[in-house]
């Protein structure tokens, strides 16, 4: 590191900062005169077809001043703490971020191919999908962080969408799963279902820490069992294996309910699947950086024999992860059935390889021992991202399924070679 | 022809943030054994790393046979007649000892098919040659830990290799094995082979090798011939200072309270460890020898509630004691330090903070809501304490040096303040300077009345740090000796006891 390319962070932070402004006052400015040319007479040509960018071009300056000031502020004690700005560093820099900007530039080429995808509603929809497959990536992050996996994700999904769904049926319904079932206050058959998920999600653990089975094959017997179970119950007279419809308003509302629909017509409201997915990353990142039992799962996943050395109580932790675990696929399950207002035993189908492939992407390694809930949040937004963009420039499902598996292999290359020193 | 067998010149190797090599100079002449010396973290394993195509070195270059050579791969440095015999071992343990021998050059019949019976063959003719006895068919996994080092040793020599690297080739070997080493090297010699031998032991140096070359801090600090050298000659051009005794003087005072009674104790398992019975004292450093094997471990494993009891009794300040697991064996107020630093010790992936907290978490926690601050500043105290050299708290614990590591572990272990204190080989591949540091925090914990086993395969650590020796023979306690009984002579008569 040469003298004259020192860079202080509290520098860095200023410049982020102020870039970061310099940024977000052009948004504002855009947004303005987009709005008098509105006001004052319909838009035309190149104002129309921008459509909501003014808007994102002003999210991501204040994105940028939030960055610039953490990082400014996490080193106002230590002046002296500098920045690399080598050639190196930079490399290191985009090795370690280049998902990200695959992500942006693919978004961008998007966006000029169809000038639409630069909608407010189209943001608000991708979170809205992207959330329960958060949830869901959340769970199974435990069972990776442990070098394990979870097979039964899918079928706990299925399982809590059919329980909870068959009790929450209109009284008028002629096709009850339950006919002669009282009224039941919502939470109620919620909690069941995501209480059954639990038993399962304690067998799935009990295997894995009782008998040392390798989780793949322990939570592959149980999503069997899960299956097998589910289907049986979908089955019970007089429902006989039919969709189950008919849900009640006050469930649906859980999946399909928009706040603020009258604030904010251009996007139709805020689904309520998003805050409550953000709620769910909050706790989870909590318990995994602020309890003993987080830290308890990365020291079981970085090196388990030295986790038993050192008096972690390793049977109990890998029950309540796989418990905790399951609980998440239940809500996934649970708001699965309320977003479709409906469920059959083949919900979820999937969705574990999906989450799986998720936190992988966002740098969860399945040696066990490495992982963010930031880079979940990341590898579950590139997903749903790339899914709902190419599906808006017309691109075939099939043709989908090959760049998925492209972005996977990618992405999990630039991960490793991270970690690789030559 | 040069009479050099390898020259490597101004070979410097950067990692982010670290220059681990800066102009380092090796030259090694045929059929000689030249011995690597320095403290850990001194470049040594880089240096070789680089000369082995594990790295590729940033400046200088590498001389073989008087050619220039870029050597990118292991592949290619095997092919150009150097190999290596690793420090960490890797057996594949479910394949036969033969299969881990010929990896990659399996003998084959018409090319299609691998010829096992060709592959046994040479096996055999191979461990005769060195005059090991080991069925090549057996799985590789049923060796003991000292077996497979012969077997890797082995394998190095099956290379035909002009150029053998052994990396701290003795570190579990017993005595008589070390011999056998020896004059395996005594007869690659006389092939006309170089060795270039990297340990920590002096005696093993002066005693085996022609040339010293000595390497500090990344740097080259010169080469001298072994015959020149003394003990105290290297200890000094390794650490760059005067270090006039190896221990630092007893500054304590034991005392003769007991704190834990150990009484015919005997393991599940019938061939390890039976009939035990010592006590420990309050404040004292109780040394415990004996060969690889005596079972040391096995009976520290039990006590600390990791190994089963099958009977026998312990009492703690007078109090019966078995512990199931570790959990109870803390609430004892015990801790252990264990042999195998990487395996079981530390948590390679994970800050200093988390390293060192981990085993005491729960002093950190309301409901199980940890304090993120105090965690911080506690674990950053009590390594400033030990003197851990670290850039960061947050530093993962794998960037550090061994000496390091086992400091931040000496933290965790403090962390659960406990009055029995074990360690297993507390100075197991850290080198004299951090050993010295490492034997002042012991002797201070003694001074603050903590009771310490330490298990010790160093004769002159075992000797000159224990206020009474333990000795074990093949499971048996064979004795126990004060400080002036303790001898060299005396302490191997016990450990070759039940033999």
């Amino acid at each position: 590191m040469s003298e004259s390319r020192e860079l202080t962070c509290e520098k860095f932070g200023k410049l982020m900062t102020i870039i970061g402004a310099v940024v977000a006052v052009l948004g504002a400015i855009l947004i303005l005169v987009k709005n008098s040319i509105k006001n004052s007479g319909g838009l035309t040509g190149f104002w129309k077809d921008i459509y909501d960018l003014p808007w994102f071009i002003f999210l991501l300056g204040c994105g940028i001043i939030i960055f610039g000031a953490l990082k400014w502020r996490r080193y106002l004690g230590d002046k002296t703490s500098t920045m690399d700005t080598s050639a190196k560093a930079a490399k290191t820099f985009l090795l370690n971020n280049g998902i990200i900007l695959a992500l942006v530039v693919m978004v961008i080429v998007i966006a000029i191919k169809e000038n639409r995808f630069m909608q407010g509603r189209v943001l608000v929809d991708i979170l809205a999908q992207a959330s329960p497959r958060m949830i869901i990536a959340l769970g199974i992050c435990f069972t990776l962080l442990i070098a394990g996996t979870d097979l039964s994700a899918c079928r706990m999904v299925s399982l809590a969408a059919v329980i909870s769904a068959s009790m929450l049926q209109n009284p008028e319904y002629p096709n009850r799963f339950f006919p002669d079932l009282p009224y039941l206050p919502v939470i109620v058959p919620i909690v069941l279902a995501i209480a059954v998920c639990m038993l399962f999600g304690l067998l799935n653990g009990f295997l894995v820490a009782k008998f040392d089975m390798h989780p793949f094959i322990a939570t592959l017997a149980v999503q069997v069992i899960i299956y097998g179970a589910c289907s049986l119950y979908f089955d019970l007279p007089p429902n006989n294996s039919q969709p189950i419809g008919g849900i009640r308003a006050d469930f649906t509302l859980l999946g399909q309910k928009r706040f603020f629909q009258e604030a904010l017509p251009a996007i139709n409201g805020i689904p309520i699947l998003i805050p409550i997915a953000l709620l769910f990353v909050i706790a989870i990142w909590f318990v995994l950086n602020k309890t003993v039992f987080g830290k308890n799962v990365y020291a079981i996943g970085g090196n388990r024999e030295a986790a038993v050395v050192s008096g972690i109580n390793v049977f109990k932790t890998i029950l309540c992860i796989f418990v905790l675990a399951s609980a998440l696929y239940g809500v996934g399950g649970v708001l699965e059935a309320a977003r479709t207002a409906g469920a059959t035993n083949n919900y979820g189908v999937g969705y574990e390889l999906d989450a799986i492939a998720a936190c992988v992407v966002g740098g969860v390694s399945l040696n066990g021992g490495v992982g963010k809930v930031s880079g979940i949040i990341i590898g579950v937004l590139i997903f749903t991202i790339i899914q709902y963009g190419l599906q808006f420039i017309g691109i075939s499902a099939m043709w989908q399924q090959v760049i998925k598996g492209i972005i996977i292999a990618i992405a999990v290359a630039l991960d490793l070679s991270k970690y690789r020193r030559k | 022809m040069s009479e050099y067998v390898l020259e490597m010149n101004g070979i410097s190797k950067f990692f982010p943030g670290v220059k681990a090599l800066d102009g380092v100079t090796l030259k090694v002449r045929r059929g000689s054994v030249h011995a690597l010396m320095g403290e850990n973290g001194a470049g040594k394993s880089t240096l070789m790393k680089c000369l082995f195509g594990i790295y590729h070195e940033d400046e200088g270059e590498i001389i073989l046979d008087g050619k220039k050579q870029s050597i990118n791969s292991s592949k290619m440095a095997l092919d150009l007649g150097v190999s290596m015999i690793h420090q960490e071992l890797h057996p594949i343990s479910f394949r036969p000892v033969m299969e881990n021998i010929w990896l990659g050059r399996f003998p084959m019949i018409k090319g299609i098919a691998v010829d096992h019976k060709k592959m046994y063959q040479m096996t055999k003719d191979l461990f005769q040659k060195i005059d090991l006895d080991i069925n090549p068919a057996v799985l590789a996994g049923t060796l003991s830990a000292s077996q497979l080092q012969l077997v890797e040793i082995a394998k190095a020599v099956s290379y035909n290799s002009k150029i053998i690297i052994m990396d701290e080739p003795t570190s579990s070997l017993t005595d008589n094995e070390v011999e056998h080493l020896f004059k395996i090297i005594e007869q690659l010699k006389s092939e006309g082979r170089s060795i270039i031998y990297i340990s920590h032991k002096m005696e093993e140096i002066l005693k085996i090798s022609d040339e010293v070359t000595i390497m500090r801090d990344g740097t080259y600090v010169g080469t001298w011939p072994a015959s020149e050298l003394t003990t105290d000659l290297i200890i000094n051009r390794m650490v760059g200072r005067d270090m006039t005794n190896r221990f630092p003087p007893k500054t304590y005072q034991t005392s003769t309270e007991t704190i834990m009674e150990v009484r015919n104790l005997t393991a599940t398992d019938p061939r390890s460890f039976k009939d035990v019975t010592f006590d420990l004292h309050k404040g004292e450093i109780l040394g415990l020898g004996g060969l690889v094997g005596a079972q040391r471990t096995e009976l520290v494993e039990a006590i600390f509630g990791l190994r089963g009891i099958a009977s026998g009794t312990i009492t703690i300040h007078g109090k019966p004691y078995q512990a199931k697991n570790v959990e109870e064996a803390k609430k004892y107020k015990i801790g252990l330090l264990t042999e195998e630093r990487r395996a079981t010790g530390i948590f390679g992936v994970l800050s200093i903070t988390d390293n060192t907290i981990i085993a005491s978490e729960k002093k950190f926690a309301s409901g199980g809501i940890l304090d993120n601050k105090k965690r911080r500043n506690i674990a950053a105290e009590e390594n400033k304490k030990l003197n851990t050299k670290t850039p960061t708290m947050e530093t993962l614990i794998q960037n550090l040096s061994g000496g390091n590591q086992q400091k931040v572990l000496f933290a965790r272990w403090l962390l659960t303040t406990p009055d029995i204190l074990i360690l297993d080989e507390p100075t197991r591949g850290i080198d004299v300077g951090a050993k010295y540091e490492i034997y002042t925090i012991m002797q201070s914990l003694a001074a603050e009345g903590k009771a310490i086993i330490m298990i010790s395969s160093e004769m002159p650590e075992l000797l000159g740090m224990s206020d009474r020796v333990m000795v074990m023979s093949d499971g048996h306690l064979a004795g126990i000796l004060n400080k002036e009984q303790a001898d060299q002579v005396e302490v191997m008569r016990l450990a070759t006891a039940y033999l």
